[in-house]
């Protein structure tokens, strides 16, 4: 038994290093689209201090309209810049019918009325969209959909190329993100906010904007997403449940860090992948991916409360 | 000490407002004051006398902390400014320094100066001269231009906070307690600072102050409020010479130094526009 979880499985993978590398790539497309999302999450909470339940639901939206907009005869390359106007649409919406009127109530009755626009997003997207499952219009996109094969170790590595685009995309888009609220005037204003709202609105920042902005970058990111997960597993409402993979990964990695996002996104993605494979799998009969992020981050909040990378609380005494 | 208030420029005028908090909590019952340009005008009085709520209802930050402008008129340039956003106040010129400093404790202390310029569309180039600007009346911050504010100190904070205010190019600055938990030595330099600003810059100042004998000194004219009412007001000097100032702000008298058992609490009212 003993044998079994601490010596087999390492004898395993450096007996077929090829096969290990298939395994974390795999990881590692998952755990970067869960980092995407804990992402949207960390923008939103740092400025508003919202845990905002709609993220998951908002990469289901922006896949179902890119589809939807597409079966009705659109350009794929329209309907893209089209999704990212809706997505913008309901950030404008969202500030103004549901966080303007709500500002300075407590977090948890903002908590609530993301759920609210959870649900309402859900019936939304079906009365206009239908229920029923679809298929990401993948080639209409332009992703490449072939596989690339590789040889490492005289072995064989297969790298779909929509897992690689989807990977290239997603990186691009966090560093991008990174150098706008590090180096920009309205990146500075989101991180200010974030420190200090009566600071914020004292220097003259506007709220309403950086709310506004925030909700669209978090669109956009559901966007991203949206296409990525949906070109792997077609677009349903079940999409949904991968924005609950980025509770852990928040956990994991604290809800204020931008970085503890994008490590904690590939941390689970690649240790889930090999737990399953290696242990799961032999030990347990398979399916924990469904449960090991949880199992993990509740672990390591055992130890650090704040997270892994959570923001040092700065106090003066 | 420049005292011809009456012939100056009023830029900004309160006119009898009374603020209520939660629609029930009445802080300010009736004050009205003027600032005039390029004057340094002190506010001063004790805890809880509505020196900050002033300063807040001028700047409208009292709206995020439900209170409520009821009555009166604040004016600004000839302009009412009441239901204005923040936003639209520092770009007419008009900016607070919180108290308690209030830095973006994440952020860097230059970045902090930075969000001072969010409001600015003046170019890049106006906004570095700026910064060079505060630089040189605040040498302290460019030594620590790249520490995360929050580990900073106290003084430097304040220096920060005065900083990043002067970085949106205003014209009154509503300062708000700068010597709170700062050493005497410290207050003396960051008031210094204040007055070469005002006299370099020629930026006004709103100043609510509890240091009565600090904010006297380099203040030009001043108010004193009790409980959410203007009590008294003068030029700076007038007040500094004046025996119910001296006794129950600055603690001396005529009689030397008196028991705290005898000391009276102020209660002359002033009546504006009764």
């Amino acid at each position: 038994m003993l044998n079994d979880i601490f010596v087999a499985p390492f004898v395993d993978m450096f007996a077929a290093p090829d096969f290990l590398m298939q395994v974390l790539w795999e990881g590692l497309v998952s755990g970067i689209l869960y980092a995407l999302i804990a992402l949207g999450f960390v923008l939103i909470y740092r400025s508003s201090r919202i845990f905002n339940f709609a993220q998951g639901i908002m990469v289901v939206f922006a896949a179902l309209t890119l589809v939807g907009l597409h079966a009705m005869g659109v350009p794929a390359w329209i309907c893209i810049l089209l999704t990212l106007g809706v997505m913008f649409v309901l950030a404008v919406v969202v500030e103004r019918v549901v966080l303007r009127p709500l500002v300075g109530q407590p977090d948890i009755i903002l908590f609530m009325a993301t759920i609210g626009i959870t649900l309402f997003l859900i019936g939304l997207g079906e009365i206009i969209f239908g229920g029923e499952n679809k298929v990401m219009i993948t080639a209409e996109l332009g992703i490449p959909t072939g596989s690339v094969l590789l040889e490492p170790f005289g072995g064989l590595l297969i790298l779909e190329q929509k897992d690689i685009t989807a990977v290239i995309v997603a990186a691009l888009l966090v560093v991008g993100l990174l150098i706008f609220l590090n180096k920009t005037r309205m990146g500075r204003a989101i991180r200010a906010l974030g420190d200090d709202h009566q600071a914020a609105l004292s220097v003259g920042i506007s709220l309403q904007t950086i709310w506004v902005l925030v909700w669209f970058i978090a669109g956009i990111i559901a966007l991203v997403t949206g296409i990525a997960w949906g070109a792997r597993a077609g677009v349903s409402f079940a999409l949904e449940v991968i924005a609950y993979k980025a509770l852990p990964v928040l956990m994991l990695g604290g809800l204020e860090s931008i970085t503890g996002a994008i490590v904690g996104g590939l941390m689970i993605g690649m240790l889930e992948k090999l737990f399953e494979i290696y242990w799961g799998q032999p030990l347990l009969g398979g399916n924990t991916e469904t449960w090991f992020a949880f199992v993990l981050a509740l672990i390591v909040l055992l130890f650090r409360p704040q997270g892994l990378f959570g923001e040092r609380i700065i106090e003066r005494v | 000490m420049p005292d011809a208030e009456n012939t100056q420029e009023m830029l900004l005028e309160v006119n009898n407002i009374e603020v209520i908090y939660n629609h029930v909590i009445l802080v300010l019952k009736g004050v009205s004051l003027s600032v005039p340009k390029g004057g340094i005008t002190a506010l001063l009085g004790g805890n809880g006398a509505g020196k900050t709520t002033t300063l807040k209802a001028i700047s409208n930050l009292l709206h995020s902390e439900r209170g409520e402008v009821t009555k009166g008129s604040i004016i600004y340039r000839g302009e009412s400014v009441q239901d204005r956003d923040p936003a639209e106040l520092v770009r007419k010129g008009v900016i607070q320094v919180m108290e308690g400093r209030h830095c973006f404790s994440h952020l860097t202390v230059e970045e902090n100066l930075m969000t001072g310029a969010y409001t600015r569309r003046d170019g890049r180039a106006a906004v570095e001269r700026d910064l060079e600007m505060v630089y040189d009346y605040f040498p302290r911050l460019k030594e620590r231009r790249k520490s995360q504010a929050g580990y900073t100190s106290g003084g430097e904070q304040q220096m920060c906070a005065i900083g990043r205010a002067l970085m949106s190019r205003p014209e009154t600055i509503l300062l708000d307690e700068p010597s709170m938990g700062l050493a005497p030595q410290l207050v003396e330099q960051i008031f210094g600072i204040v007055k070469s600003v005002n006299e370099n810059e020629g930026v006004s100042f709103l100043l609510a102050e509890q240091n009565t004998n600090v904010a006297l000194r380099f203040a030009h004219y001043g108010y004193i409020l009790e409980s959410g009412r203007v009590v008294m007001d003068g030029p700076a000097a007038e007040l500094r010479e004046n025996p119910d100032v001296k006794e129950f702000y600055l603690g001396m008298s005529d009689e030397g130094r008196k028991s705290f058992r005898d000391v009276r609490s102020y209660r002359r009212r002033k009546r504006w526009l009764a």
